[in-house]
């Protein structure tokens, strides 16, 4: 693995800037996370960080939202905003030598957003339209609400909001929104790609550096929601949710947990996919993955399947959810390795991929760590620490929410 | 970048785009078949075989295939569409030879009859998957619409009785006379050398046998239609609205593609403007698709029931209004930005090479570069998109809708 060329740079007015120069490709990209997610939502306006983050696009500095929009398309900039629980995230890729242009552009955008009064009924309009094609699709809907479930409030909130909030959101509160939470101080921009370090320090120094720093807002975490439910929908199969305990992504212990997962779902000869679907043929889609956060960690597992097999699909997953414990054979902990391997490798094909993780590692670590780093922690893994784990944090308390025509017996 | 090709003995072609500034290889096994070439009685035979080809020969047991890929800590899988059959891995360049065995070895499937039995059931819910999602069941009736008569109009799927009803003897059949050397394309995209390529190539592709099979290419006469397909349950309106275009034959095809981008491109295009960014619909864009002797302008929307006639009257008012005047300069300028961004962008990873330059060779039998492809758009002019306009006017030959409402007066 080539040696990565990383640096860290803070500003200041505590704007932190993570820069990996890759000098093998052409492109650069960023990720620009600002602490301004859903959980900041007040409790009666969940979706207000998602509506922020269409309408600050909306017009910004001397632009309006349409000279906005052709100037960063003719800097060939693929650019998307979203909300997730903790952050809004800016990202974007183009040719190396566009990006400085387009990063001047989002200079505008995060701190003389026009947020224009006129343009607000189009931003609640799309987030009604958003909401309600959530539930018309049911194997997305379950996910959504399965985190809402599971993770500790208000973290599993749905970035996208809630359709009977939408009336409770106004241009005053998402103005607020803006206000209070646009701050440099825990704001994260990871660079990648063909890029010169200084001059990127530099760059984002002319624009950020006069951005003023602003108080934080604490949110502590609170309960879980429900451990059984069931949402009644007319479809072709049933889609089954099933979330549990797992560790943060700063502990310890979180390769080892990624590696129970992995034997679980990682690849198609990993275990769900082949007691499930290879060797009984029950579903088409199956998986488990690793979602850990700062404070918490969660396994968050999906199946589909018709109706008439989803009692048994249920069961057979968990069943191999909890056989996990009963030991684990070295060749499937050698899979995941070689995966691991590889993908880490291929990441630094990726510049979107590298910026992404650069700002993600060091809000959840305050630290990046990297390629190398990854590898020998997962190179030195072995079956016992696995199981070990496994046995202190067992499959069991499962989160289970099902959308379909019928209910299911949890026979866990 | 250097591009080379050759043909083996039993007439599979190999093309290799080799690029040692990059750290993994993308190999794929192009199979010149899909649901066109199915007859009515096998409908959805090649989209069951794609799966079926994960289950092993003699020499690897169904298990040994995704043990030995995740072994090699491949990227891989398989895709089935109306026209080709894509087998692929991405892989680091030191697994390349059992990446080969592994790979070759899935074109030559042992169909046991208790493997294709447990499969089967894994289709029917593949085929239950994808009727809880409407903007799919939407598609296919469009297609169906479209394309009635014409192969093209057959489901990648298959039905869902049809399904059921396949025998194991019939997919043997289908792949006895489909899968044979002159029908397959082998790409490699990547950090290898072309001498190692040739020489996995010939090893692992023995077993290919000899011969092809010509495609029947008729030129679609869409006589388009309406489908409505009632949905109580849902709450919103999903529509896909079809007419012809440019095949992937036609020089017009880029051109196409940047009059699309101009006017249904998910983000600042007209359609954008006037429909998406006001938040009067859920989503609503147009694409350009290409297929062999025929081409789809196709428009996806979705949005409230009861909007639905006024939005697409609009969609219809946006398409009069470019079939009439064309594109303006700037407009082309900036489309031809971004479409520059996307190919430079998407060609970094070798996994992103492949599709295009196996695509390319089985539409056309043509290596294009990335610097062929820059150099076509950059020579587009407004009299190009015209003359697409001309020939392949804006519209809804075809209509598809999903959703609450029961009827849709157009």
């Amino acid at each position: 693995m080539e040696q990565q060329n990383v640096h860290t740079h803070e500003f200041d007015n505590g704007l932190t800037l993570i820069v990996e120069q890759m000098k093998d490709v052409q492109s650069a990209a960023f990720s620009f996370m600002v602490p301004a997610g859903c959980i900041y939502d007040p409790d009666d306006k969940n979706g207000t960080a998602a509506m922020l983050a269409d309408w600050i696009t909306r017009g910004a500095g001397s632009l309006n939202s349409r000279d906005l929009f052709t100037t960063l398309d003719n800097l060939g900039l693929q650019r998307a905003e979203s909300a997730g629980a903790n952050h809004i995230t800016f990202s974007g890729a183009s040719v190396a030598d566009q990006l400085g242009e387009a990063l001047c552009i989002y200079g505008d955008i995060l701190l003389r957003p026009t947020l224009p009064e006129d343009q607000f009924e189009a931003v609640l309009l799309g987030a009604e339209q958003s909401l309600l094609a959530i539930e018309d699709e049911p194997q997305r809907r379950v996910m959504v609400e399965l985190r809402r479930r599971t993770f500790r409030a208000p973290w599993g909130r749905s970035s996208d909001g809630c359709l009977d909030h939408l009336p409770n959101i106004t241009p005053q509160s998402v103005r607020a929104h803006y206000e209070t939470h646009f701050r440099p101080n825990g704001s994260i921009i990871g660079i990648a790609g063909n890029v010169d370090v200084d001059a990127t320090i530099g760059l984002i120094s002319d624009v950020f550096g006069s951005w003023q720093t602003k108080p934080a807002t604490t949110i502590e975490p609170g309960d879980r929601g429900l451990a059984r439910d069931f949402i009644e929908f007319d479809s072709a199969q049933t889609h089954i949710g099933v979330a549990y305990d797992s560790v943060p992504f700063d502990d310890p212990d979180y390769y080892t947990a990624w590696a129970a997962t992995s034997v679980l779902s990682g690849g198609m000869s990993a275990r769900l996919f082949t007691e499930v679907r290879e060797r009984r043929g029950l579903c088409y889609s199956i998986y488990a993955s690793q979602a850990s956060m700062k404070h918490e960690g969660r396994v968050l597992c999906y199946a589909g399947t018709s109706n008439e097999r989803a009692q048994e699909t249920l069961d057979v997953t968990l069943q191999e959810l909890k056989k996990l414990g009963d030991g684990i054979e070295e060749s499937e902990l050698a899979r995941c390795k070689a995966r691991a391997k590889s993908s880490l490798v291929m990441q630094q094909e990726s510049s979107r991929g590298r910026a992404g993780s650069l700002a993600r590692n060091w809000f959840l670590l305050g630290r990046v760590r990297t390629l190398e780093e990854v590898r020998d922690r997962i190179d030195a893994l072995t079956v016992s620490d696995v199981v070990d784990f496994v046995r202190r944090h067992p499959a069991r308390d499962f989160t289970v929410l099902t959308v379909g025509p019928k209910p299911l017996n949890i026979n866990d | 970048m250097q591009f080379h090709e050759t043909t083996l003995d039993n007439g599979l072609k190999v093309i290799g785009e080799l690029n040692g500034s990059v750290h993994s290889v993308a190999v794929g096994f192009f199979v010149r078949t899909g649901a066109r070439d199915e007859s009515p009685d096998v409908n959805g035979v090649s989209h069951f075989l794609e799966h079926m080809a994960f289950k092993g020969n003699e020499k690897h047991s169904a298990d040994d295939v995704n043990r030995v890929f995740d072994e090699i800590g491949a990227e891989y899988n398989a895709q089935t569409g109306e026209e080709a059959t894509l087998y692929y891995a991405a892989i680091l360049p030191e697994y390349l030879p059992i990446a080969f065995e592994m790979l070759s070895g899935l074109l030559t499937p042992s169909l046991r009859e208790e493997d294709f039995n447990t499969e089967k059931q894994v289709i029917l819910e593949e085929i239950s998957m994808y009727q809880d999602q409407p903007m799919h069941v939407a598609y296919d009736h469009a297609m169906q619409t479209h394309f009635k008569g014409h192969a093209l109009g057959k489901s990648i799927l298959g039905p869902y009785e049809g399904i059921e009803a396949l025998t194991v003897d019939q997919m043997r059949n289908y792949h006895a006379t489909h899968y044979r050397g002159g029908n397959i394309t082998l790409a490699v995209a990547g950090n290898t050398n072309w001498d190692q390529i040739v020489k996995l190539a010939e090893q692992s592709c023995r077993a290919v046998p000899a011969g092809s099979i010509e495609r029947s290419i008729v030129e679609p006469h869409s006589q388009g239609g309406l489908s409505v397909v009632p949905q109580d349950s849902r709450v919103q309106q999903n529509v896909v609205q079809m007419t012809a275009a440019p095949s992937a034959q036609s020089e017009l095809r880029f051109a196409a593609e940047l009059l699309t981008v101009i006017v249904g491109d998910d983000g600042g295009s007209r359609i954008y403007w006037e429909l998406v960014d006001p938040g009067l619909v859920e989503f609503a864009e147009l694409g350009y698709y290409d297929y062999d002797g025929a081409g789809l302008f196709t428009t996806w929307l979705g949005c409230q029931p009861d909007k639905t006639k006024d939005i697409l009257a609009r969609i219809q008012g946006i398409y009069q209004q470019v079939n009439l005047d064309g594109v303006t300069v700037e407009e082309l300028e900036q489309a031809r930005n971004k479409v520059a961004s996307r190919v430079v962008l998407r060609s970094e990873r070798p996994m992103g090479r492949l599709s295009s330059l196996g695509g390319n060779w089985i539409s056309r039998q043509e290596y294009r570069s990335v610097a062929d492809d820059l150099a076509t758009l950059r020579a587009l002019t407004v009299e190009d998109i015209r003359r697409v306009l001309d020939e392949f006017p804006l519209g809804a030959l075809t209509t598809s809708t999903v959703g609450p409402l029961k009827s849709l007066d157009l």
